[in-house]
């Protein structure tokens, strides 16, 4: 009986999704964010001089050869300085960037899947603490529990949660209002596998992009602290304390305040073409 | 006289990224004269609306065309200037799109948007395009034709934008209109008004026309002639009338074939048989439930049928009658405000938190599109696996071979089991929804419009599967489709819904015998019957929509009362009709007795089918 059914027409064509390449700015954003993760991980070990050692005597030095981007107010090393800094700087805003992350898109997914008064409580809880200005957050964080790594952390990173909610749980939404996840629905499967097997995997590409985003601001926010003397504390250095320390040599022209700056612009720019470009995000 | 359109040879073909070709369309030759309707028929993805776009000077996106000729009114359109062909859209050719609400901005009145290119390209003064567009409302039966230009378009109706979007297109007196699909969207009882409308502007101004549609139903009643597409060739091109009663090519036959499924044989009649699902006096809606035990948009009221064990009932009404609604109470994913859904003699909680494993089992949903239903970033084997393990408990080795085992009984190809959705086509989809279903062994399946989305000769394929299915595996089905042909050939009994009520119910022999329930009758004889002149013989009155009334005097009145042709008036509109048995072994909700339906039957065509 069975034998009698037609099978799908034969010319029916088997679509394949095609690939995206990816665009020229987009690999100048890979190099540039490779580049500097690398940094980050060896960077400390590959200082052609020791990040803290005073070896020009007179500070705000030229660029000379040995000392290729001159020498910082104390007379240390800049590029060696730039390339241990990789490592506090781009650290905690890692790290900042995944709490946010994980707790914000946390939240979102359970506020989609569960809908209801869950949902509306959690999303008027983040625009509260959405309304206050991250610097000044940072700033009295920082004033009430003392100076050190995981306290910077743990600020950037509840500062960021209510950005990440947002994004995720607009994203998730969309997701959850599919038939597929509805079909996961009537079968009595539970929260946990509806929000991390039906909803995750398909919010994948553009979150991607939205971490990219999160951690370029997780950057500027812990250089902009470090800039006011509240973050990195010597005599460890992120850019940020960099650009400070070295704010005075502007005035005599010394390269050692531009090129921790520089550092920053090439590491945010990096990211954003990166996000900007990843496969599959103009859909 | 020389034909208005000559197309000769037309190559037109795919180009991708890369450079490389795939044709679509391929040595496509005909011509229309003027003052002609010619039709192009096929599936899709034949290339209709690709040749349309050529006539307008045009290639879709990623297409080229590589050869042969189009020429209107002896002008050569390939490699027309874009000011040339900017002209042309303006005056010579116009187009009337499937859907017209993606067509017109939302937040504007009707009549500016409906006038602005004639106005735009300079052929008349906003006074005189006003003036034209007026008349032609008026002839293509809009209501209130005076003022209906100053409404929304969220304030018009579906049927009535199509309209509305015709007359925007035939206010220039085009050369040339291309029609594509213009009402594949709509409910056959809109459909039916909209067609007579476009019918009667053609003929009477003489419009010369091309009609691109999937129906050839559709097609017999408008086109002189048609030109039958598969795969981007051409298969016959003839005049309809001799195409439509004696098709030379095998591909029109299969068509044809497909357009009206074969009835399937009578079964053994409802009551031998035990009942599996048992739905009673359910009321249900959207929104919080009010003191009155009332939803706050209420969609389905006091509905009450019976499924037997290895039966299908079918739901047909027109869109937002509430059939999906009732499927989702049915699956538990809408609590009902009243009533009782019983599984096999033991009710069923309302809530899905509520109900057993098991009870989640032997319920599965099939919805509408496939597209949706399945998680594009799950494999296929993923997709079906899931269910298995769920509620079979199976994995590894045993999950894998009753995957290849579920594919095998929808007729897949065991390798789609590694692809993900995104690489299937519309039917294999839909195959693929159909097997995550099943994966639960289930005793009932909802299948919502689960064939509305594919093309004729694939919705086939799937309806006869479906009924191989019911056979092997003795399942029981509740099958929702707007379209009574599908319906008579897979169910076994139908429900007819009407704005959430049951207008008549029986088995389904009863949508083919008379007398009927008056909505009933409306829905049955809307659908175009596959010969030329159906539409010039039914009653110019028949169909004729009146405003939709969504407010009714009295909440006791019949709901179709508004739309019913053989209402009596002082009653209808006052009392709840009672449900009445027919003698013909239907129940219908009507103030009408037996005798004063058959009576009027002949108010419309008495089509007996
Ligand atoms: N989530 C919702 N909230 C409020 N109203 C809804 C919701 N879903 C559907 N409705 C309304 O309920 C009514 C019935 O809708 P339903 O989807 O059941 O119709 P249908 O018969 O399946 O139509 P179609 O043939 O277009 O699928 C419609 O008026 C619709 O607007
Ligand atoms: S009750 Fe009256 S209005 Fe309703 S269907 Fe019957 S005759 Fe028509
Ligand atoms: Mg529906």
């Amino acid at each position: 009986m069975s034998s009698t059914v037609e099978r799908e027409p034969a010319h029916v064509v088997i679509k394949r999704p095609r690939r995206m390449p990816i665009p020229l700015l987009g690999w100048v954003g890979i190099v540039v964010v490779a580049f500097w993760l690398i940094m980050a991980v060896f960077g400390p070990m590959l200082t052609p001089h020791p990040a803290g050692e005073v070896i020009d005597p007179d500070g705000f030095g030229p660029m000379v050869p040995g000392m290729w981007l001159g020498s910082d107010v104390l007379g240390r090393d800049v590029l060696s300085r730039i390339m241990a800094g990789a490592q506090t700087t781009v650290g905690p805003a890692i790290a900042a960037t995944l709490l946010a992350v994980f707790i914000g898109g946390t939240l979102a997914l359970a506020a989609a899947a569960v809908g209801g008064w869950i949902d509306t409580a959690l999303s008027r809880t983040m625009d509260a603490v959405i309304s206050v200005p991250s610097l000044l957050f940072g700033l009295v964080a920082v004033a009430a529990l003392g100076v050190s790594v995981p306290v910077l952390i743990c600020t950037a990173g509840v500062i960021y949660v209510p950005g990440a909610f947002r994004i995720w749980r607009s994203l998730a939404v969309n997701v959850n209002a599919m038939d597929y996840v509805s079909v996961a629905r009537e079968r009595g499967e539970g929260m946990p596998y509806i929000m991390r097997r039906e909803i995750l995997p398909n919010l994948l590409g553009p979150v991607l992009a939205d971490c990219g985003l999160r951690f370029v601001f997780a950057v500027l926010l812990l250089s902009s602290l470090s800039f006011l003397g509240l973050g990195i504390q010597p005599p460890d250095a992120d850019w940020g304390s960099m650009v400070r320390e070295n704010l005075p040599g502007l005035i005599y022209g010394a390269p050692a305040a531009i090129f921790p700056a520089a550092a920053l612009a090439t590491l945010t720019i990096g990211v954003n073409l990166l996000v900007d470009n990843l496969p599959g995000r103009e859909r | 006289m020389r034909p208005l359109v000559e197309v000769s040879g037309l190559h037109i073909a795919a180009v991708d990224g890369r450079g490389a070709q795939t044709p679509i369309v391929k040595d496509v030759s005909f011509d229309i004269a003027p003052g002609e309707v010619l039709a192009l028929i096929g599936q899709s993805g034949s290339g209709k609306t690709t040749i349309a776009l050529s006539l307008m000077g045009y290639a879709r996106d990623g297409t080229r065309i590589t050869g042969g000729s189009v020429k209107l009114d002896g002008t050569e359109l390939r490699g027309l200037p874009a000011r040339a062909l900017q002209q042309l859209h303006g005056r010579d050719v116009a187009y009337v799109p499937q859907s017209a609400a993606a067509s017109f901005n939302p937040s504007r009145r009707l009549m500016p948007q409906v006038i602005e290119s004639a106005v735009v390209h300079g052929l008349m003064t906003r006074r005189e395009a006003e003036a034209k567009a007026i008349a032609l409302f008026a002839e293509l039966a809009l209501p209130d034709p005076a003022n209906v230009g100053n409404r929304y378009p969220h304030q018009v109706s579906g049927g009535q934008l199509q309209r509305l979007i015709a007359a925007m297109a035939l206010l220039t007196s085009p050369r040339l209109v291309i029609f594509d699909e213009p009402t594949t969207a709509l409910d056959v009882t809109t459909q039916i008004g909209v067609l007579r409308a476009f019918k009667r502007v053609v003929r009477e101004h003489g419009v010369t026309a091309l009609y691109v549609s999937h129906d050839l139903a559709v097609v017999a009643q408008i086109a002189d002639r048609i030109l039958v597409l598969n795969q981007g060739e051409m298969q016959e091109i003839g005049e309809a009338e001799r195409l439509i009663s004696a098709p030379s090519h095998a591909y029109t036959r299969s068509l044809m074939a497909a357009a009206r499924p074969p009835e399937r044989n009578e079964r053994p009649a409802a009551e031998e048989r035990k009942p599996l699902l048992q739905v009673s006096a359910l009321t249900a809606g959207y929104g919080r439930i009010g003191t009155n035990g009332m939803p706050l948009i209420p969609v389905l009221h006091d509905i009450s049928f019976t499924v037997p064990a290895g039966h299908t009932l079918g739901i047909v009404g027109e869109s937002g009658s509430g059939k999906s609604t009732l499927a989702r109470v049915i699956a538990g994913l809408l609590p009902q405000a009243k009533g009782t859904v019983t599984l096999d003699g033991a009710t069923l909680p309302p809530s899905l938190a509520r109900r057993t494993r098991d009870q989640l089992r032997q319920i599965q949903f099939v919805h509408q599109m496939a597209d949706t239903a399945l998680n594009p970033s799950h494999t296929v084997a993923e997709i079906l696996g899931r269910p298995l393990t769920f509620f079979g408990g199976l994995r590894g080795r045993a999950r894998d071979r009753a995957v290849a085992e579920l594919l095998d009984m929808v007729r897949l190809p065991a390798a789609v089991m590694h692809q993900r959705p995104a690489s299937l086509s519309g039917g294999q989809k839909q195959r693929a929804n159909l097997a995550r279903a099943l994966a639960a062994r289930p005793r009932l399946l909802l299948c919502d419009e689960v064939t509305s989305a594919l093309d004729s000769v694939v919705g086939a394929a799937v309806l006869k599967l479906l009924a191989e299915l019911q056979s092997e595996l003795g399942l029981s089905y509740v099958f929702i489709s707007h379209d009574i042909s599908t319906v008579r050939a897979i169910c076994d009994q139908v429900m007819v819904l009407y704005a959430g009520q049951m207008m008549e119910r029986g088995v389904r022999r009863v949508l083919s015998s008379t007398p009927r329930h008056p909505y009933s009758d409306l829905l049955v004889n809307s659908v175009p019957e596959l010969r030329t002149g159906w539409l010039d013989e039914i009653e110019p009155a028949f169909g004729l929509e009146s405003e939709v009334t969504t407010t009714f005097p009295n909440a006791r009145a019949c709901a179709f009362f508004p739309r019913c042709s053989v209402h009596i008036p002082g009653r209808c509109e006052r009392d709840t009709p009672p449900i009445q048995h027919l003698s013909k072994g239907a129940d219908i909700r009507c103030h009408r007795s037996e005798n004063e339906l058959r009576a009027l039957a002949g108010t419309a065509v008495a089509a007996e089918v």
